[in-house]
């Protein structure tokens, strides 16, 4: 499963991000690598994109790029 | 002997507050080459021979975005004498990545952990000196908001850099990874081995800019080195690495940070998100913010009573005031002591331009304090947040709303506001676009044609589907730019949401006060130029003064008309029109009114306000050719004074005449569009 599968309140553990080039190393630098716990907080109002916490703060992404992220329960 | 200490750390870690603490007033602000990305220098106010250079926010040295690439650059080749790495002690974690990447570089560094009064509301503790010996570079603990602990880092970070103290390698990496790095490193043969180390991490981080440094010849034992590596890895050394990092990272949170047991606790921000950000009240709370914003600085009824100016316009207006009557007094004594009519003539012209300047910083000022209050406040990431999902659809980010809500006031602001957008690319192309927004400005010259050939249709449905032309192209002109120009960049929104908080006053006035600055000296040289040249131009012939009808200007219009035949107004009036239009918008009422049968200046007023029509224009103008010239003004380079805010924020003359051609382009093309197919109706 991936991130975006998770409900807000749900939280997983990442297993892998698929993201390439750029992107990855975004998602990367930003604290979010394999191992990590995450928590979705909420979506944003219009349904897109959603609000996590990741390493103690609170980091948005949209939801494609939360699909690249795959997570486990 | 003089220091220059550089200030490097992630967005919102209280590095621009503890800049200002440090430096006081005296800043400097400009950007860095050819980027839009802001440059601050400062003096150090208690030693005046460190200067402080204030890099921008960032949270890795990886080139993805600009501020990035302008950090690391200066970091690597300029090599100040230290860095100061300013650690928001309330998300150590993720900052302390930066901390790690900075230490690779090996510049002598000094680690100052800030917000340490919140750290400690929290019941959290951070033994500095503990993670001090573990990284091998001084920790010291501040309060960046009250001035806590400033002295002490400043005493560690001028002594560091006067020993050259080095940082040493981090201890992130496994056994593999260093001799990975150790064999890259080689490979790249001579040259500062410590910069071979570095660039050898970057090299296994797949980083496209070091990788075009690698001098050919080496490039082939490089890259096996690489790929070795990668499959050492399990195919990604680039993960690996980012991964190692972080995993030493909480080794050293496990030893130097003590978690208080009340666990994961509600706080005031998070309750407040509840709200701002919820899922039925954060439209309309937003909605709200924005008319305040919109309407503090711009609005005549301000909160909907009628005839009370915002706190904007009632400055705008005592500055015109005041300034109109020191520019009569200047006038009148320059009449006195027997002044020739165009000597007269030019020191009202310099007046006038010094007075289009002076005109706008009110409306700068007020946007920019509420601005910055937004941005400290933290509710600015709130706002990208809640309209992503409407403008990744053109290729911009939500936070192009704010300057794009700033254009339908005034676009000298407006370009200013594009500063917080997170990413150049977006930056860029929100500058080129947010003038086609129809400021108010542009409003009298709709009301003039209205008037005069729109009379008995719906006027106000004229007007607005103007507006909407406008919101339109500017649209379509964003995903054009998206797709044609700056194809390669990528979009992604991958963003803190940072902690709400309140800003101090001192921070915001001092934001304030740069912009006013900032916009006076670098955009006020351009506006005046120019004024002052469209004046001469306007008042002159090669024989003398003259009228316009008779002016250079006169000449330029009758020589550039055939320019505008096929849009449907080739007479010399209308091109000149458009040029006096260029000093300010609602110019092109006043200038008609002379071209054309030399009307007094209370029809002027009365044509601007819609009250009266215009007559004599309908010898040039039919419905199509006046709606076809409406568009052209509102989407053609926007007056000098947006010209010169353009120039400011872009930092070089290419982007600003980059989007001047792209502006002009659009305004020809519409206009051309709407001439034809008007015509076929």
């Amino acid at each position: 499963m991936t991130l975006r599968d998770l409900k807000p309140g749900q939280t997983g553990r990442v297993t892998a991000v698929g993201a390439e080039g750029a992107m990855k190393r975004r998602i990367m630098d930003m604290g979010v690598t394999p191992g990590v716990e995450i928590r979705v907080i909420k979506t944003a109002p219009l349904g897109d994109p959603i609000e996590v916490n990741v390493r103690g703060y609170e980091l948005s992404l949209r939801k494609d790029e939360a699909a690249r992220i795959r997570i486990e329960q | 002997m003089s220091i220059t200490i550089a200030l490097a750390g992630n967005p919102n870690c209280g590095k621009t507050t503890l800049f200002n603490e440090i430096t006081g007033a005296r800043q400097h602000v400009g950007n860095w080459p050819g980027v839009t990305v802001e440059r601050k220098d400062g003096i150090y106010k208690k030693n005046r021979e460190v200067t402080i250079v204030d890099l921008p926010g960032i949270y890795s040295l990886s080139p993805y975005s600009a501020e990035e690439i302008v950090a690391r650059d200066y970091i690597i080749k300029e090599k100040p004498d230290a860095v100061i790495n300013i650690v928001d002690g309330t998300s150590i974690e993720r900052n302390l990545y930066l901390t790690l990447q900075i230490m690779e570089t090996r510049i002598p560094m000094v680690v100052a952990i800030n917000m340490m009064d919140e750290v400690e509301a929290k019941g959290d503790r951070v033994d500095c000196q503990k993670l001090s010996r573990i990284l091998g570079v001084p920790v010291i603990p501040v309060a960046a908001r009250t001035g806590k602990g400033l002295k002490e880092l400043m005493e560690a970070a001028v002594s560091t850099a006067e020993n050259r103290q080095k940082s040493r390698e981090p201890e992130s990496f496994d056994e593999k990874l260093v001799s990975a790095i150790s064999s890259v490193a080689h490979a790249l043969g001579d040259g500062d081995p410590e910069e071979n180390r570095w660039k050898a991490i970057k090299l296994l981080e797949n980083d496209e800019i070091i990788q075009r440094t690698v001098p050919s010849d080496k490039w082939a034992a490089v890259e096996d080195l690489v790929k070795a590596a990668n499959k050492a890895a399990g195919g990604d050394a680039e993960a690996g690495i980012a991964d190692s990092r972080y995993q030493y990272i909480a080794k050293l949170v496990k030893e130097c940070v003590e978690k208080s047991q009340k666990g994961r606790q509600e706080t005031r921000s998070d309750k407040l998100d509840k709200i701002l950000t919820n899922r039925i009240l954060a439209l309309p709370i937003f909605a709200g913010i924005m008319y305040l914003l919109f309407a503090c600085t711009f609005s005549e009824n301000f909160l909907f009573i009628p005839d009370l100016p915002s706190p904007g316009v009632y400055l705008a207006g005592i500055v015109e005031e005041v300034w109109g009557a020191v520019a009569d007094g200047l006038i009148g004594a320059a009449e006195g002591l027997g002044a020739s009519e165009w000597a007269v003539g030019l020191v009202a012209s310099c007046l006038d331009g010094i007075g289009a300047v002076f005109g706008f910083l009110p409306l700068v000022l007020v946007l920019f304090l509420l601005m910055s209050f937004l941005e400290d406040s933290g509710y600015m990431a709130r706002v990208a947040f809640v309209m992503d999902r409407i403008f990744r659809h053109f290729g911009l980010s939500g936070r192009s709303f704010i300057p794009m809500l700033m254009g339908f006031g005034c676009s000298v602001p407006a370009l200013m506001a594009s500063r917080t957008l997170e990413s150049e690319k977006d930056r860029k192309i929100t500058m080129m676009i947010t003038p086609f927004m129809s400021c108010g400005a542009k409003l009298p010259i709709y009301a003039m044609f209205a008037a005069t050939l729109f009379a008995g249709t719906n006027q106000t449905m004229v007007v607005f589907s103007i507006y909407m032309l406008g919101i339109a192209v500017a649209i379509l002109g964003a995903l054009i730019l998206n797709r044609f120009f700056f194809k390669s960049e990528t979009s992604n929104f991958i963003m803190e949401l940072p902690r709400y908080r309140i800003p101090t006053v001192k921070s915001v006035v001092i934001h304030g006060w740069e912009k006013v600055k900032g916009f006076a000296v670098k955009a006020g040289t351009v506006i005046f130029a120019s004024t002052v040249l469209i004046w001469f131009l306007s008042n002159f012939n090669f024989s003398g003064m003259c009228g316009m009808e008779e002016s250079l200007l006169a000449s330029v219009g009758n020589g550039i008309k055939w320019i505008f035949a096929p849009l449907g107004f080739g007479d010399w009036r209308a091109s000149v029109g458009v040029v006096t239009g260029w000093i300010a918008k609602e110019n092109i009422v006043a200038t008609f009114g002379q071209l054309f049968g030399n009307v007094s200046e209370e029809t002027i007023e009365a044509v601007m306000a819609g009250e009266e029509a215009l007559p004599a224009i309908t010898e040039v103008f039919s419905r199509v050719s006046a709606y076809s010239y409406m568009a052209f003004n509102l989407l053609c380079m926007p007056c000098f004074a947006a010209v010169g805010a353009m120039k400011r924020e872009y930092g070089s003359w290419k982007w600003t005449l980059r989007a001047v051609g792209f502006q002009m382009a659009t305004a020809y093309v519409v206009a051309l569009l709407i001439n034809i197919v008007g015509n076929l109706l």
